[in-house]
């Protein structure tokens, strides 16, 4: 077996129930490929793993390790940082990149403390500088910048999804299989899994370039349909403030803010949202922000670059027959 | 049963939160500092298995500096029976590592059955240290629960993540962490307050735990830089004056945005 090149950057790809890379795989290779060379690990069924493989060679892949641990569907967590453990000491890796998903974090919190390794969370950028591997964070709510380096050692760094635009080149993998020994690391059991139904077309909240979001000034769930119908108009992902979700309108996963999704789209669309700090924590890197609230004192408007204080109801359906009438 | 719930003092996010562009540590004055929401639901979770668990025993337990035991005492009047505060200078600005480390050190001193603790905190966003922790005391952890359901030996429960809902299990001991879908938690009484005025408080350093937060033996994550980004301005807000929708899709158009 070939030596891994010097500059291994080791990246933990989740792979959805078909055995594919998740979504989180592209950014994640992108950012890897910055910095050094992409090693991927792909931990799940070894049946599947060869076309997994290769997709994530398209996503810029140099080498794929394949493994299957034990307990990998039945066990929380525990066998996935078994086998990163495995990867990184075949591997050597200057860094280890983990999506900070609830998986992801998962992983990547039993790993550092298993390992040792310096742990950065969160970040929304890498990179390499003459001591290694750095990451960027952006922190309370985007008000402030920050970047961390470990003191010794490669870092393990989970990275936001969807900050990273940067996409590797597509590259023809060397696919391997890699044995991973069980620690025996007592670990929570999977009773049942149902995998979340993707119910729409739309773009994904993470990651999308135009986001529209309603809040309490939809006033009822048949009403946000109106958030729904401007996303589609205008090719937009569809999000919610914390009192749209609470009031049960919609998912938990529509949640923009500091408790829910940040997002930095380029456009970012406020329907009936009054802005509380919160909800700002998640939305205030957009590059242009318009909002729509009736309230004139609404804090979205002291970061809105146009707001309209006017009713959604009037607004909003105008807005979508005119823009409607122009793509004609 | 013994459960021990992790709570945070963090700045309150209705107020403003503030880094020192120096240090690059939280400014503690900037503005008010709150018990973090989420650490109190976790101690609700706690404090609502009265009646249903036997012997039920609820220590609070925090790394925070000195000045935080007041904000932690709201824990003592909301019903936890003690409070384990690790205070000390020389953790000021530790990493995840250090921190995973020093609560899983003081954990490790206690009897206990099962550690609670919110996902993800309001300040950090961190969303590790409960599998840290439980991989440090080599037990099985659950995170992102929705639902709980715990009984003399085992704890089950909903877990909510990016790709699916999941029912988990563990036999206790275990680390769990929760979501925001939990209740909110109760408003201390005025007896609850009284009370925690005669409820014990041991506070540790990190050498009572025999850590040095110095060693350098350990890769610890450090900061390098740290800036503030610029405050975003507002731009124009025009009253609809019936033709609120048009102006905002001109709008939109120019900017090539629709």
């Amino acid at each position: 077996m070939t030596a891994f090149p010097k500059d291994s950057i080791l990246v933990l790809i989740e792979t959805t129930p078909s055995g594919e890379p998740a979504r989180s795989a592209a950014g994640l290779l992108g950012a890897a490929a910055r910095v050094g060379t992409p090693v991927a690990l792909m931990v799940g069924s070894t049946g599947k793993a060869n076309n997994a493989a290769q997709s994530a060679g398209a996503l810029g892949a140099a080498v794929v390790l394949t493994a299957e641990p034990e307990g990998t569907s039945a066990l929380l967590a525990v066998p996935t940082v078994d086998a990163l453990a495995a990867a990184v000491e075949l591997v050597k890796p200057d860094a280890i990149l983990i999506s900070n998903s609830v998986d992801g974090r998962d992983v990547a919190g039993r790993f550092a403390a298993r390992t040792r390794s310096a742990l950065a969370v969160d970040a929304v950028g890498v990179a390499r500088d003459d001591q290694g591997i750095v990451a960027r964070h952006s922190v309370y709510g985007s008000a402030y910048t920050v970047e961390s380096a470990p003191t010794f050692g490669a870092p393990v760094i989970t990275l936001r999804e969807g900050a990273v635009d940067a996409r590797a080149e597509a590259a023809t993998p060397d696919v391997r299989t890699l044995s991973v020994a069980s620690s025996g690391v007592p670990a929570a059991s999977i009773e049942s899994i149902e995998e979340r139904a993707v119910t729409s077309t739309r773009p994904e909240l993470r990651g999308a370039a135009k986001v529209v979001a309603g809040g309490r000034g939809l006033t009822s769930q048949e009403q946000f349909a109106l958030v729904e119908q401007l996303a589609d108009v205008l090719g937009a992902a569809v999000g919610a403030s914390r009192a749209a979700v609470d009031a049960g309108w919609v998912p938990n996963s529509y949640q923009i803010g500091q408790t829910g999704v940040s997002v930095s789209p380029q456009l970012y669309v406020a329907l009936g949202v009054s802005g509380a700090i919160q909800h700002r924590a998640g939305m205030q890197t957009a590059k242009t922000i318009v909002a729509v609230n009736k309230d004139p004192d609404a804090p979205i408007f002291e970061i809105a670059d146009f707001g309209v204080v006017g009713d959604v109801f009037d607004v909003v359906p105008q807005l979508i027959s005119s823009l409607s009438a122009r793509k004609e | 049963m013994k459960i021990i719930v992790l709570m945070k003092e963090v700045p309150d996010t209705y107020g403003e939160r503030k880094l020192n562009l120096e240090t690059g540590l939280a400014e503690r004055g900037a503005g008010e500092a709150v018990l973090d929401e989420i650490g109190e639901r976790a101690l609700e979770l706690a404090l609502s298995q009265t009646g249903s668990i036997e012997d039920l025993d609820v220590t609070v337990m925090s790394m925070a500096p000195e000045s935080a035991t007041g904000t932690l005492r709201k824990a003592l009047a909301m019903g936890a029976s003690r409070l384990v505060h690790i205070a000390d200078e020389k953790l000021a600005g530790a990493d995840l590592g250090l921190t995973a480390d020093v609560l899983s050190a003081a954990i490790r001193r206690t009897e206990w059955d099962l550690v609670i603790a919110g996902n993800l905190s309001t300040d950090g966003s961190g969303g590790v240290l409960p599998a840290m922790i439980a991989e440090l005391l080599g037990v099985p952890h659950a995170s992102a629960l929705t639902s709980v359901n715990i009984t003399a030996d085992r704890v089950s429960g909903t877990r909510e993540t990016d790709s699916g809902i999941m029912e988990v299990s563990a036999p206790l001991p275990a680390v769990i962490s929760i979501t925001e879908r939990f209740p909110a938690a109760r408003f201390p009484n005025f007896k609850g307050i009284m009370a925690a005025k005669k409820k014990p408080v041991e506070t540790l350093t990190a050498s009572n735990l025999g850590i040095d937060p110095e060693s350098l033996d350990t890769p610890r994550s450090i900061m390098l830089a740290v800036s503030e980004r610029p405050a975003r301005s507002a731009g124009t807000k025009i009253i609809d004056e019936g033709d609120g929708g048009e102006k905002l899709a001109e709008f939109l158009v120019q900017n090539r945005l629709a």
